[in-house]
């Protein structure tokens, strides 16, 4: 379903990506695992579109469409989530009518009907039951004074709510509490089914013992130095990059 | 109300760009001859059939217009205006004792239409019999150019005991009234542009509410500049006794035009004892072009006097057009604990300057006032925040809070924060705070990566920036603000 070709990237002209490919089979969950300045957020950045990046070589194709040539929000509307690593503050917007209006965006975009704002509440107030929120966070403005914790269990709770094709979830563990980072997989887990895949980035092979994954592939240097089994991730828990990868780390 | 989301309901319905208001209605004009004289404002005078105290408050106040310069202190930058080469007055050909809708001219009709007036409303402008049409919960006076073409509903305010009828009628019919509280406010001499406005307004409304009396609906004025060469000098005198309380609406268009148009109007605000007064704009002057040609040059006078105890006056301001706006709705806080409020919203786009605020002066023990501003900037425009708060010895208790926050779209425009603070009283509680900001980069892409438009993503984005002040409009005006807010804006990122 998402297949990346020999992906090359840059920001203001300095080399990333240097050449990724990666196949991701619907229904698949796939980790992104590596050091510091591996590429990893990068590599999230680039496919949902933000534009500081270059791509300079290579392809991506996602249900068969050039991904690429898409801007962000026809990314968004074919289904592509990005959970962000500091998702933003819009001071004065409030939860609720921003999700709002992302589904009905998304929902138009696709020639669904718009949900009214009861329909939406009643969806929202399911999931954040779901996912042990309060109902506040509906009402309070998008992450403003949220914790650290919050406003990645506020990602979790868009994502639920927009149903992505295809989740990224940028280092989505970081900062959390265990009971917090419970909540968050259960989100993800939640979601897992035929229809849905993931990339899932992290340090730390503690959230992927939550979120088990099919794939594990180890990026270093802007490559994908090694692909496995959901094992890898344990052994580079155990025995660290740079001895699993050797130099590339 | 998911205001935001009716805002992008209302982005994606305006499939028109740029400014929708902008039709010239061809209508029979009684105009006056070009230029300013004492002859001028006799030949005024005589048409609106003043009293004489009224010409000579009006002669009294060119001679002090004559002594004043054009004040130039605000940031703005204009071509010298030549008020020889204006008519200072011009009215619609009146076709007396209107019986029926066929005998309205047509194109009246067709201007209450596009001003988005409802049918019914309309009707009544024309002069149908108001009780002939069920309740509405707006009654709205109508002025176009120099005259009040229309007053909805005044028969349903007058059981109330409110007075709601255009000014011009007032000093007919209630001459004590105008008299004794005109000028109060806004002496004939306060500044160059009042004093013109004094010697030669022509029309505007006046709302008398009486003691103990809450306006049962919303009282509405709407302005609209049609004539070419004209300047619209309207003033509005509204009175709320005590106990009494009353919200008023303005709105404004004008057509587009290639050469600048000079409104000048002055709006007086009495409150007396437990009296609250709320009074809200939508300014939606035409604004000129990219290039900066045309549009309107509205310099304004607006001033409340909270004249009673507890008494409450209340501004609250959305200014997305004009080329120039120069305005400043302030709070004389006379009364003990009296309360004075300002919230604005100021857009400016393109070439389009904006130099707008408040004062708030304390005069009363604990006397209270709140300053909200939000200004937003955006092409090659200037908006310039200028606030006075001023704290006199007899203010013992005085608080005002200001939250003046500027964001900027783009490279180009320039937000200027100037407030003057003056305590003179060591118990008074003085507090400002300011924020500039950018639209970030990062905003916008989190928006769009959830699905949304650029365009749609910086709507949002602005609205929560103004939500502290839209929250305080009445609702209809709420969300045609927020409309008023995305076509301003159209065009302004990528």
């Amino acid at each position: 379903m998402l297949e990346i070709r020999d992906l090359a990237a840059s920001i203001n002209d300095k080399p990333i990506l240097r050449g990724i490919s990666l196949d991701l089979p619907q229904g698949e969950v796939h980790a992104i695992m590596g050091p510091n300045g591996s590429g990893k957020s990068t590599l999230a950045y680039v496919l949902s579109g933000r534009e500081d990046y270059s791509v300079t070589r290579g392809s991506v194709t996602f249900d068969g469409r050039d991904l690429l040539a898409m801007a962000p929000e026809q990314r968004a509307a074919a289904g592509v989530f990005l959970a962000f690593q500091a998702p933003v503050e819009l001071p004065g917007v409030g939860n609720a009518n921003f999700l709002r209006t992302a589904l009905n965006a998304l929902r138009r975009s696709r020639g669904e009907e718009e949900l009214d704002a009861v329909q939406f509440l009643k969806l929202a107030r399911g999931e954040t039951k779901r996912l042990a929120m309060p109902d506040d966070m509906l009402r309070r403005n998008v992450n403003v004074g949220f914790s650290g914790g919050e406003k990645k269990r506020n990602e979790v709770l868009q994502m639920s709510i927009l149903r992505p094709k295809l989740a990224i979830l940028d280092e989505t563990d970081s900062g959390l509490d265990i009971d917090a980072l419970k909540i968050v997989a259960d989100g993800v887990n939640a979601l897992r089914g035929p229809d849905f895949s993931a990339l899932v980035i992290t340090h730390h092979q503690r959230l992927l013992d939550h979120i088990v994954p099919d794939r594990v592939h180890v990026l270093a240097g802007g490559r994908i130095v090694r692909s496995g089994g959901p094992e890898l991730a344990h052994e580079l828990e155990a025995r660290g990059y740079t001895e699993t990868v050797g130099e590339a780390a | 109300m998911p205001a935001v989301t009716e805002t992008l309901d209302a982005v994606q319905s305006v499939t028109q760009s740029g400014y929708k208001w902008g039709w010239e209605t061809e209508i029979e004009m009684d105009l006056a001859p070009k230029g300013l004289s004492e002859d001028t404002i006799a030949l005024i005078s005589d048409r609106k059939g003043e009293p004489d105290w009224l010409l000579q408050w009006r002669l009294k106040a060119f001679a002090a217009w004559k002594q004043m310069e054009e004040p130039h202190w605000a940031r703005v930058e204009h071509q010298p205006i030549d008020y020889q080469d204006l008519h200072y007055y011009a009215a619609p050909k009146k076709k007396p004792g209107l019986k029926s809708l066929d005998e309205v001219d047509p194109e009246l009709l067709k201007m209450y239409e596009k001003l988005g007036i409802p049918l019914k409303e309309r009707a009544i402008l024309a002069g149908v019999d108001p009780d002939a049409v069920e309740h509405r919960q707006i009654a709205v006076d109508a002025v176009f150019d120099s005259v009040s073409v229309a007053t909805t509903f005044r028969e349903t305010l007058s059981k109330a005991g409110v007075i709601f009828c255009p000014i011009s009628e007032a000093v007919r019919d209630f001459p004590e009234l105008v008299q004794q509280y005109l000028g109060t406010v806004v002496p004939a001499g306060d500044n160059f542009f009042a004093a013109l406005n004094s010697a030669v307004f022509t029309d505007g409304s006046f709302c008398f509410v009486p003691k103990g009396v809450r306006c049962p609906m919303e009282l509405s004025t709407y302005f609209r500049i049609n004539a070419r060469n004209t300047g619209q000098f309207e003033r509005t005198l509204i009175i709320a006794e005590a106990g009494a309380s009353v919200s008023y609406l303005e709105g404004c268009t004008a057509p587009m035009r290639d050469e600048n148009q000079l409104h000048a109007a002055v709006v007086e605000l009495v409150a007396m004892d437990d009296a609250r007064i709320k009074y809200s704009t939508v300014q939606n002057w035409y604004p000129g072009d990219a290039e900066g040609r045309g549009g309107i040059y509205n310099f304004v006078t607006k001033r409340g006097a909270c004249r009673g105890a507890r008494s409450k006056i209340s501004w609250t301001q959305v200014e997305t057009g004009s080329a120039i706006t120069w305005k400043y709705p302030s709070c004389v806080l006379l009364g003990e604990d009296s309360v004075g409020e300002f919230y604005s919203v100021a857009v400016t786009n393109n070439r389009q300057q904006a130099d707008t605020g408040t004062k708030m002066i304390h005069i009363g023990r604990g006397s209270r006032s709140t300053i909200v501003s939000k200004g937003i900037s955006a092409g090659r425009s200037n908006n310039t925040y200028r606030g006075l708060v001023r704290v006199l010895p007899s203010a013992a208790g005085a608080r005002n809070h200001t939250q003046c926050d500027s964001l900027l779209i783009g490279d180009q425009c320039g937000a200027h924060t100037v407030p003057y603070i003056e305590s003179r009283n060591p118990t008074a509680k003085v507090e400002h705070e300011a924020t500039t900001s950018k639209i970030a980069d990062d905003q916008l892409f989190y928006c769009r990566q959830r699905g949304l438009s650029e365009e749609d993503a910086v709507n949002l984005i602005v609205n929560g920036f103004c939500k502290d002040v839209l929250k305080e409009l009445p609702m209809e005006f709420a969300v045609e603000a927020q409309k008023l807010l995305a076509v301003s804006l159209e065009g302004s990122v990528g």
